[in-house]
């Protein structure tokens, strides 16, 4: 096998653990897609346009409560600005690659891609064929997307629209942040943008989540400065 | 609405921001400012979701009794809190969501 194939098969390794979690929540995602009003092949392709999780559970709730174009492409983008961090971890590792490569990879680096990817690059030495780790991480996480998606939107047909799945979307989102509210700047940010999310409701164009979620993210950010002003180590 | 253009644009900019240091690497570093700022991202913008969701449920505030998903968004978050596990919340709030439907 060549060292090419042994680093891609390495990084499928590394990534196969994810992809378990992974399977189940791209079918909800499928599911949950089609039934906030998204057709079976905008639901689809979203897994491949955006291919971001959490970003595109956030679209289908907001294409649900029918809110306007501008403000679905910005919560998109405010939601998965924790990207820049991951390119900015990454950047040194693949300095030497052509763009083409950098590009292919740039499309491919999820949160589970990168988890693993990054592992490995500041435990071992960088090769000339490191990086195809992180292709067959990122390719390996991306087609099982697109397989689970794929389960998700036929599960979802099969559903009887009169259940309460749409609840299912806000249920997703009190799993992923529940867990994380263990500092007092990051129940404070959690706090506030409800809170402005609750009086702004009335707002046109669902503009109250963006005031909300900038709150938040203010709050929680000053706060976290009074508690340490050196800033992060 | 056209969900194409929206995702497409959505699409780009999430391609931008992944494409944008591994790019501009050695001329651009992310200001620290930023940094810390994006660990908040998460809770506020999903909280700014879903407490809309679980005490508006027909477009107005309802703290009753009567407002099932109020309800089960409580056991749903203490689920989360204990349970750490996605799938197992999702289960539990759909799961009181229709019992608490049935009974009120």
């Amino acid at each position: 096998m060549s060292e090419k194939r042994k680093e891609f098969w390495n990084g499928v390794r590394a990534e196969f653990p994810l992809l378990i979690g992974v399977f189940p929540f791209g079918m909800i995602y499928g599911a949950l897609a089609l039934n906030a009003g998204l057709s079976r092949a905008a639901s689809q392709l979203m897994s491949s346009i955006v291919f971001a999780g959490s970003s595109q559970f956030v679209a289908a709730q907001l294409v649900h409560d029918a809110a306007p174009g501008f403000v679905i492409v910005v919560t998109i983008a405010v939601v998965n600005l924790r990207h820049m961090l991951y390119s900015a971890s990454l950047a040194p590792y693949l300095k030497n690659l052509s763009l083409k490569w950098k590009a292919l990879l740039s499309y491919l680096l999820t949160d589970e891609a990168y988890a693993p990817s990054i592992l490995k690059y500041e435990r071992e030495e960088i090769t000339p064929v490191s990086h195809w780790f992180l292709l067959g991480a990122g390719f390996s996480l991306w087609f099982t997307w697109q397989v689970s998606t794929a389960f998700g939107i036929f599960l979802g047909t099969a559903i009887p629209p009169e259940w309460p799945l749409d609840f299912a979307l806000p249920l997703t989102f009190i799993a992923m942040v529940v867990p994380v509210l263990k500092s007092r700047p990051m129940i404070a940010a959690a706090l506030s943008a409800g809170i402005v999310a609750l009086l702004a409701y009335s707002l046109p164009f669902k503009l109250g989540l963006i005031l909300a979620a900038l709150t938040g993210i203010v709050v929680g950010t000053i706060l976290e400065g009074l508690k340490s002003p050196g800033g992060m180590p | 609405m056209n969900i194409w253009l929206v995702m497409l644009a959505g699409g780009l900019l999430t391609f931008g921001m992944r494409f944008s240091l591994i790019f501009l690497f050695g001329r651009f570093e992310v200001p620290s400012t930023m940094r810390k700022a994006l660990h908040y991202v998460p809770p506020a913008v999903l909280s700014a979701i879903i407490l809309p969701e679980l005490l508006y449920p027909s477009g107005s505030l309802n703290l009753t009794f009567e407002n099932t998903r109020m309800l089960a968004g409580i056991i749903a978050m203490l689920v989360a809190w204990y349970s750490k596990n996605t799938l197992l919340t999702i289960l539990a709030g759909m799961a009181a969501l229709l019992i608490l439907q049935l009974l009120f």
